[in-house]
């Protein structure tokens, strides 16, 4: 392969004048885990209450959250991501859309936004799914020791659909963490665009997404075990404890 | 609010959308799925075999691929495909091949990863006995594998496999980051010329949503028909 190999690259000063490559990649690193971490925060809290909403008694309310999902879910996200940045601003009326587009950091707010509902309707999928693979005795057993319905989900059917979809959820954190990699579309620094930038600044391409992939690497690695370990610790005596996370994407 | 709507610009740019476009980003899904699906099984069929090192190989290749974000991918083999092609023929300089050929390579690569996560849970739905009885019968593992085994497994996976080819049509869209006109290349590229983001951006997610929405309820239909019973 006629390439020149240069290693030493990581060390050498970035065009900022004050930090290494390394370093860029580290930056860049940082951004993707916050923009995955504070979404992640959306997409569990309002995942978990579509993901209730469609096992309620009413067929409206499922009706909703049926559509939230498919909302969500049949629309490509680098599309989504250019409808919060590029389309919000213009349709909504002009002083709002002034403001949203002078927020400093917009492309992390949009991205944390964008993906943190992406996800929300993943996470609802999972939870909807935890919840039915219940027995129907849990919640009516709930109810017959007088528990009203919002008390049974808190107290009797969540702790056990959470623990069930652990693994599913491990997956999806480790989708979020990749998908905000989309984010360099509108302009986030995240860790794929560090590379991308030292590449372009070094020209030492490969040398560049090798940095990159080993990181997230080990990112991956991290929360795997992570994950595993918080499994084991609230696992529930007498339940099959469960496997590894499944494959999605 | 929805002031200075022009719709009229999606008219005019209907062909150029679809028969640019989308014909792209169909042609790549198609030709992605079918041969990921091909080398995926494969991969598969690796990871699940006695050979020590293949099954490493195979193993390494899609936790590696699986543990990175598809646009990273995208760049790694549009800057990778070069020197392979170089490496492929013995050329002395790398080989300029094309956005079409580099998304191609990479989707296909990427997916047989997917693919495999699925076909190996498709081949071991099949219970192990009927692995013996075929060697049992004296059949080879090729035949065990080709006439028993393979069938079902992808039979029990079509709704999987579908499911996630609609989701591979919609990654095809990542394209944009190496500037391919696909269907969201072309819609973005009318945007930036015409300064219509608001009109072009909307209808894409229309018709992405709908071609998705009408695909996973086909897969769901599908997914009650073909059930085999255990």
């Amino acid at each position: 392969m006629s390439y020149n190999w240069n290693w030493g690259i990581f060390f050498q000063l970035s065009p900022d004048g004050t930090h290494t490559y390394a370093q860029l990649l580290l930056f860049g690193a940082g951004w993707t885990l916050a923009t995955a971490l504070s979404a992640w925060l959306i997409a569990l809290t309002i995942g978990s209450f579509i993901g209730v909403l469609r096992t309620a008694p009413s067929p409206w309310l499922v009706r909703l959250g049926n559509a939230y999902v498919e909302l969500f879910r049949n629309i490509p996200l680098l599309v989504q991501m250019f409808l919060w940045y590029f389309v919000l601003p213009e349709v909504v009326p002009e002083v709002i859309g002034d403001w949203l587009k002078q927020i400093t950091n917009a492309s992390f707010y949009n991205a944390v936004v964008c993906l943190g509902l992406y996800t929300s309707a993943r996470v609802a999928e999972q939870v909807k799914a935890g919840i039915l693979s219940l027995r129907s005795g849990q919640r009516m057993a709930g109810l017959a020791v007088g528990l009203t319905l919002p008390q049974t989900y808190r107290y009797v059917l969540l702790p056990m659909a959470f623990r069930i979809i652990l693994p599913p959820l491990t997956s999806e954190f480790l989708n979020i963490i990749k998908n905000s990699s989309i984010a360099l579309t509108i302009g986030l620094v995240e860790l794929t665009a560090a590379a991308r930038s030292m590449q372009e600044f070094s020209f030492q391409v490969f040398e560049a997404f090798t940095g990159a992939t080993v990181i997230y690497i080990v990112i991956n690695i991290v929360v795997v075990n992570g994950m595993q370990l918080i499994e084991r610790r609230v696992a529930v005596p007498g339940f099959i404890s469960m496997g590894r996370p499944a494959a999605a994407h | 609010m929805f002031t200075n709507i022009d719709w009229d610009v999606i008219l005019r740019s209907l062909p150029y959308l679809f028969f640019d476009g989308m014909r792209f980003t169909v042609t790549l899904t198609l030709l992605a799925t079918a041969v990921g699906i091909v080398i995926g099984t494969v991969l598969a069929m690796l990871r699940l075999s006695n050979l020590p090192g293949l099954s490493l190989v195979a193993g390494s290749y899609v936790n590696l691929i699986r543990s990175m974000p598809l646009v990273l991918v995208i760049f790694w083999f549009f800057f990778l495909v070069p020197y392979i092609g170089q490496w492929v023929t013995g050329g002395s300089r790398p080989i300029q091949v094309g956005a079409f050929w580099s998304a191609l390579v990479t989707f296909t690569l990427f997916e047989a990863a997917y693919f495999c996560e699925i076909m190996r849970a498709g081949i071991q739905s099949i219970p192990r006995g009927q692995v013996q009885a075929g060697q049992a019968l004296g059949m080879s593992y090729a035949t065990t594998m080709g006439y028993i085994i393979l069938p079902q497994a992808f039979r029990n996976m079509v709704p999987v496999l579908l499911t996630q080819t609609i989701i591979l049509f919609q990654d095809t869209s990542l394209v944009y980051v190496i500037s391919v006109t696909d269907f969201l290349g072309a819609a973005s590229k009318i945007a930036q010329r015409d300064g219509r983001l608001v009109e072009m951006y909307l209808f894409a997610a229309i018709i992405y949503f709908v071609i998705s929405l009408a695909a996973s309820r086909g897969v769901r239909r599908l997914q009650h028909r073909i059930a085999i019973i255990h």
